[in-house]
Parts: C-alpha cells; structure tokens; sequence
C-alpha cells in the first residue's frame, strides 16, 4: 500500500516533466515542418541563458513578476479559489507602488522603497480583497468578479496615470532613485540587463507561501476551506473571512508582482491599453509547478528563459519569436491533459514490471 | 447439479495485497446467496470479477453450468448477469424510463420508439412488483425508487442472475422492508440473486444460503437456517464479538444540556422543531429514537451553532449557547460526530494528522505564537491511531483513502480525545462493519462511564435499545415521549414514532 502511495506520487511529479518534453517536442516538429532546425533554436536559447550574461540577467528579471503572479494564482487555488485577477492586481499594485514613489519622492531610501513596496501589495490586496468580499457576502462567482476587477484596473490605471501622473510618452514620470529597485552592480554583472533587486522579494514571496499555508494556523485553516468548506463550517471555521482572506493575500502576492516591474524593470508606469499578460501567465506558471511554491519558481524559470532565450532563437536560428508562445501553449495544453499522461506513464510502468 | 454461478478457486492480486486468494463460490438456481464479510474483505472484487470489470489471475467461472470467460461487463450481460450497483448509475435529467432503456432502445423506422418503451416497463414493473412511475424524472423520485429504477435495468436487459452491492446502505428501514420483499419475489419468478452485505439482520430476513469471506478467502458457506447471527458474526470478524451493552449503572449527574422552548426553521423556512424541550445528563446516554426527516438534524445542527435557533434557549453546562458561533459552543464542551463523515466530519484531502486537530489547530499545543507545531500533531496523530486501532500505513496518508470504519474512527478518536462535556453522535455506525460498530459503541459506553453527557441521534433501532439509558421519541419536531429502554420494545418504540401517544391517542 505504502509503495502504490510512493508510485502514485511520483507519478505526479512527472507530469509537468513530460508535459515540458513533450511541449519542446512537438515545438521541435513544428519547426522542422516550417523548415527550421530545431536543435540549433534550443541549442540557441540554453546557451543564451547560461552563457552569455545578459540573457541570464534579462531571464532572472522576467522571472521576478512571473514567479510572483504564479504564487498569487497558486495561493487562492490551495484555498479552493480561483483568482483570474492577478493581471489586474498586478496593474493596481504597479500603479500605487509608482505613484507612492513619486508622491513621497522626498523621503530617503530606506523609508521610501519599503513603503512604496509595500503600496503595491496593498493595491493589489484591495483587488483582491474586494472579489472576495463579493464571494463571501453574495455568492458571486470570483471567476467572473476578478475578470471584471481586471477591466476595471486597466481603464482606471490609464485615467489615473492620464489625469494625474502624466507625462511624455504616455507614461508617468519616472520614479526617484530612492524608490528603484535597479542596481547599477547586478547590471554591471549581467552586462548591462535590467536585473535588479526584486528577486529578493520574490524568493522572500517563495518562502512566505510556503510559510502560512503549511507553518502557521491560519494557513491550516485556509487550506482545509479550500478542501472541504463544509467540514471547516462544523468545525467552527468562518468560512467566509476564510476566502475574503485568501484572495486578499493572492492579491498582495500580484500586487508585489506589479511593484517590481514599476520599481525594478521599468521605473515607470505607461498607460497600457492592453493587458501586460504577466497575470494570465502567472495561472500557467501555477498550473505547471503543481500550485507548489517551489514548483511555481521553477516553472517561472522555464517560462522566463524561455521567453528571454526565444529573443536570441530568432536572431540565430531565424525561428520567428512567436514560436515561443507556441511552445508555452503545447506546455499548457500537456499540463492540461495530465490525466492522459497519468495513464500512459501507469501503463509504461507497469509493462516495465512485467 | 448445475449452479447459476460458480466460481472456482479465483485468485486476484492487486500490487501489495491479495484481495481474491481462492475463492469459491456457488449459487444455486433460484436462491438469494448473501456473500458476507467486513469492509475490505474482498467482496467487491469477487463481484468486479463476475460482472467482468476485472480479469481474475486464476480460476474458473461457470454460468449455468457452463464455463464461462467474462471479459467486460458486455459479455456479463449476455450471460444473463446483472449488478445492482450500490451507488447509482441514473442520469437525474432523464425520466424512468428513459434510464431503464438507455443503450437498448427500443425503435421504429429507426427512431426511439417511446410508446413501447413504457410499455415495456410496465409490464416488467407488474410482472415483479417494482413500483415506478416511467414518466417520472430521476430526480424527483426517492432513493428506494431509483433503486428500483437499477433493478428494472437489469430485467430489460435479460438478467436472471441479479448480483445487489450493498443495497441497503442507502435506504431507510422501510424501504430495506419493501427491497427484500422484491427480492423475494425475483426469485420466485425464478432469477437468482447474490446480495454483497456486512448486515446480518439483512441474511436472516432475506437468504437461502451464505458465503462468509474475511481477509480475501473463503471462510464457509452454509445455509442460514443452520446458523445463527453470533456464531455469523465472529466467522466474518475472526473473533468473537462482544455485543457491547449498556451495563454500567445509571446514575445520572447534574444537566450537561439544557434546551427549552426551542424552535427551529428548515432552509424553506417551515418551523421544524416546535416548542422542544430536552435534557441530557452527564454519566447517561440519551438515544434519539425517529423516523427520518422529524426535525433529529435540524436540532443537532441547532445545538452545534450551524443553524439559526428562532426562540427558545440552549444551555451547554450552564453556559446559554443559543445562536453562539461554532467554535464557541466547541470550545464550551460540545464533541459532535456528524451524520455525514465524509462531507462533514473530515477533510478527505487532509491527513489523518491534519484532521485529528481539525478543532484545536490554533490551539496550545499544537500551535504556539502563530506557528504550527507539526511535530506535536504527528505525534499525537500516531498515539490516536494505536489506542483507537485505525487501520492505516502512516498518519500522512490521506483521510480519502481509508475505509468508512477507519475514516469515522478518526472522527470518533478525534472527538473523543477532546475529552468533550456533550458528545452528538449522529448515526454514528451507518454503513460500518459489525467490527467497527463493536469499537464505536464502546467508545460511547465509555464516555457515559466517565460521566459526560451523550447524545445519540440514530435510525437503527437496535442501535437506539442497546445503548441508551433514556430514550426520547422525536415526532414532528417535538419530543413526544421518553421511554425507558428496559420498559419498551421495537413495537411500541414503532407506535410513538408514528406519532401514537400510549394509549392509542393520537398525539
């Protein structure tokens, strides 16, 4: 029994391994039917990545708003909740974190990056907390709720910044060096990219999930209402603090994902007249790393290298960018599937047995 | 003589356990075969084998007389042999007899032949006694009739040999009356049945002739009127069972749970309890003896501060707990183990640990300045589980996969352990093993002896007669009398739960 239970778990583990092979895989034929070659487009990125400086840098960078919308998407779903908002919590918490910077611009460094730090994660847990409360107190759906707070932050942000923060280029200013993020050594280290401080907010973000969802007694409880919302009623849990409370602490995590892109990448905000889709990522990073924090900085890792490395598979191997995306979706879609390859890897082993 | 099945000497090994290790079964023509044995004795499997879901690894079948390979449950049809399954394979949207003739239409000018179809189920629904209405949709019939629904399945497909997995968990005793005379009259229109069972009232009311299998082999198989339930009971144990009674003096201490002018409303806003008044003492077990639906839920969930209490108080030692949250009644002294322990009592996707403290995690000691003390849940996880013997490779594993006894087990260790002033036991044995019941009743005998107060809420009336010390007759959301248990029997028990006073005045 004890074995099965081992073999079962392993099982799982694999799944976004050979959801990964597999997303490659198929990307591989893909270019060859187009008339690419494959193995110099890989070849291209992995020694883009671990080679040259820059990329390693730009993919650490890009790492930083991806790990953290993953865990943001992550953190609700261990709760039983699914959080489609993290793109615009993630737009709320960039706003307030650049404008918290700019309006207290005057204060020394290390007052001002906290706080403006900080302003973005409560942005973002306003934008959550507020699906939240809907869902507590009228049973309205978050799916739906968050896909309208994400409209809501997109056009709210554009006006503010319009209105209020304006300046040349569609932007606001941008921030004072007592708010930024950027650090002229690690760019000197990474010849010149625009890595910056923020990874160690993310790995501080890593490890805080891992923290109050499996270390601490209200993590317990979130957990168990996310399992079973009934059990935890008769065993005296308020169910709806419960989930106002976890997607107000999703929210903090996106938030502190757009904090980091207005602190650290781009010392600004624009007014976007799309979505970044840093936060829809963010479900795919948490869907392939299993909502496991661990699982979601590797994931973020993948997505990121190979976003960044997809730069470099195109001037070398001349593969167009987009390709990229179409590996990501395969990844997706393989992840999705993963009943499938739960069954295909049942039936490798057990014919391996036999 | 020919045997409608046999089954000769089928093993099955799934990875780390034999579940089928030489078993022989035969079931004569014509008589209702009960295959006996607790939870896990491999029950299932032999009939997964039959009914040909699974292959077995060695072994012979014959049906009629005739060997027979049974490759998928297609093959099993042909052969006339068909399940009953324990939970239903109905489609709720679609009406009886839509689901009878679901995957056998019957058709004209190769369009579904509707007129013939409820023909069809009429005459079979005569022909055996089995009551139901084709027009009506699944969803809107009880569960007795869709039971009769899957029954009726089998008929239109042909089947003379009916297998019934575990028919009457999910009834209520009056339906489980009306099932065995169906099955009774099955088999005098001459089908045979095997009923896959761990109840030994259902054998002695209902079969011929019955296999006893524990641990995956065969035990005995003999005829009932040579045996009797005890000598039953200990074959599919392995033990002698001690039937626990309620044997320590009565001696009942100050009030524990006081409830006065208490009223209720159900979620249509109907006034379920009216005007009750209840008390239970520490040191006595105060059974709740009703049919199903006079308000037993309504008041637990009342007591427990899940359901809003309209008038009237609740005193929980002394304390009024009336329309207090949850967790405060928990922490003033109330244990409550839930009628639904799967959907109520436990986290199936916690571990065992993690559900041991599902009411004191944020407590001393298993939390201390905010932080978790998982050590100190472990462990106390691993000293529940041997004092309360529950039947697990380690406290990590999932509290889904443990068997019903184990998983309500947890739920009984769990409450126990917190040493609670009211225990609520609310159908605590449904669907257990004769095992499991053994253990859980002498765990509420031991909470009467250490002088809490317990409060049995139960459907079985045997159940209701072995353990209380008082019994209180809940009819229509008012108790309507409280009997001893020594001075009553089932019939008048019977009476006041139909809302006959003594005396044959209407109540």
């Amino acid at each position: 029994m004890n074995r099965l239970l081992k073999k079962v778990d392993w099982i799982n583990l694999l799944i976004p391994v050979v959801s990964v092979v597999l997303g490659l895989l198929c990307g591989a034929i893909i270019m060859l039917i187009i008339g690419y070659n494959p193995l110099l487009a890989y070849q291209s990125i992995v020694e883009s990545i671990f080679l040259q400086p820059y990329y390693g840098g730009e993919t650490i960078r890009a790492m930083i708003p991806l790990v953290l919308a993953g865990l943001a998407v992550a953190f609700a779903f261990r709760t039983g909740l699914f959080n489609i908002g993290v793109e615009g919590q993630l737009m709320a918490g960039w706003l307030a974190s650049v404008a918290c910077a700019i309006i207290f611009g005057h204060l020394p460094k290390v007052v001002l990056l906290p706080l403006s730090i900080l302003a973005g994660g409560a942005a973002g847990a306003l934008w959550g907390y507020i699906p939240g409360l809907l869902k507590a107190k009228f049973k309205v759906h978050e799916v739906i709720s968050t896909i309208m707070m994400n409209y809501i932050a997109l056009y709210s942000t554009a006006y503010i910044i319009k209105n209020f923060l304006y300046t040349e280029g569609e932007r606001t200013p941008t921030i004072p060096h007592a708010a930024s993020l950027a650090s002229p050594f690690l760019a000197n280290l990474t010849q010149g990219s625009r890595l910056h401080w923020g990874f160690i907010v993310a790995i501080i973000a890593v490890l805080a999930m891992w923290f109050i969802l499996w270390k601490t007694p209200k993590g317990y409880e979130l957990r168990a209402v996310g399992f079973s919302p009934d059990a935890s009623k008769y065993a005296g849990m308020n169910v709806s603090r419960n989930i106002i409370l976890s997607l107000t602490i999703s929210g903090v995590f996106a938030g502190l994902g757009g904090a980091m892109e207005g602190l650290g990448t781009y010392q600004y905000m624009t007014i976007n007249s799309a979505f970044t889709g840093i936060g829809f990522n963010g479900i795919a990073v948490a869907l392939l790393g299993l909502n496991t924090p661990v699982g979601v900085l590797l994931s973020g890792a993948l997505f990121a290298g190979l976003q960044t490395g997809g730069l470099t598979m195109q001037s070398v191997a001349g593969v167009p960018v987009e390709l990229i995306q179409i590996i990501i979706a395969l990844i997706i879609f393989f992840v999705g599937s993963g009943y499938v390859i739960k069954w295909a890897l049942g039936r490798l082993s057990r014919k391996g047995h036999k | 003589m020919s045997y409608a099945i046999e089954m000769r000497h089928i093993r099955k090994e799934f990875p780390g356990i034999v579940a089928n290790d030489n078993i022989t079964l035969q079931v004569e023509e014509g008589e209702i075969h009960a295959l006996f044995g607790e939870n896990g004795a491999g029950k299932s499997t032999l009939m997964n084998i039959l009914f040909g879901l699974y292959q077995p690894d060695q072994g012979e079948l014959y049906v009629h007389g005739k060997k027979a390979v049974i490759n998928d449950p297609n093959d099993a049809t042909r052969l006339g042999i068909g399940m009953v399954h324990q939970h239903f394979m109905l489609i709720d949207k679609f009406t009886v007899a839509e689901n009878i003739i679901l995957g056998r239409e019957p058709k004209k000018h190769g369009l579904l032949d509707m007129a013939k179809a409820v023909k069809i189920v009429k005459e079979l629904s005569e022909k055996y006694g089995l009551d139901v209405d084709p027009y009506q949709k699944v969803e809107d019939i009880t569960v007795g009739m869709q039971q009769r629904v899957e029954i009726l399945k089998t008929l239109y497909r042909g089947s003379d040999i009916l297998i019934f997995d575990e028919p009457t968990a999910v009834l209520t005793p009056i339906e489980i009356k009306e099932l065995i005379v169906i099955m009774k009259r099955l088999v005098s229109e001459g089908k045979s049945i095997i009923l896959i069972t761990h109840k030994l009232k259902e054998i002695f009311e209902a079969c011929d002739r019955c296999t006893v299998i524990r641990r995956g082999k065969n035990i005995d198989t003999m005829s009932i009127s040579e045996t009797n339930p005890s000598d039953l009971a200990s074959m599919m144990v392995g033990r002698k069972i001690h039937v626990q009674v309620n044997d320590a003096p009565y001696d009942p201490k100050e009030k524990v749970l006081e409830i006065e002018h208490l009223n209720v409303l159900d979620s249509r806003k109907v006034n379920v309890i009216k005007d009750l008044h209840l008390s239970v003492h520490g040191g006595e077990i105060l059974g709740i003896a009703g049919v199903d639906g006079n308000g037993q839920t309504e008041l637990i969930e009342a007591i427990a501060g899940l359901r809003k209490v309209k008038e009237g108080t609740i005193k929980l030692n002394g304390q009024d707990i009336t329309n207090q949250k949850t967790r405060k009644i928990v922490e003033a002294g109330l244990g409550y183990i839930p009628e639904d322990r799967q959907k109520h009592g436990l986290v199936l996707d916690f571990t065992i640990g993690e559900n041991m403290v599902l009411q004191t995690y944020y407590k001393k000691p298993y939390a201390e300045s905010g932080v978790l003390k998982n050590k100190v849940i472990t462990k106390k996880a691993e000293q529940l589980i041997q004092e309360f013997d529950i039947r697990t490779p380690s406290e990590k594993t999932l509290a889904r996969s443990l068997s019903g006894g184990n998983q309500q087990k947890v739920i009984v260790a769990r409450e126990v352990d917190r040493s609670p002033q009211l225990l609520i036991a609310a159908q605590p044995t449904r669907g257990l093993d004769i095992g499991a019941i053994e253990f859980i009743h002498g765990k509420l005998l031991d909470e009467k002896k250490k002088g809490k107060a317990v409060l049995l809420v139960s459907f079985e009336l045997d159940e209701i007669l072995h353990l209380s010390d008082r019994i209180a007759v809940i009819y229509e959301g008012n108790i309507i009398d409280i009997v001893n248990p020594k001075e009553t029997d089932e019939n008048e028990l019977g009476l006041l739960m139909a809302g006959r006073k003594k005396g044959g005045a209407e109540s």
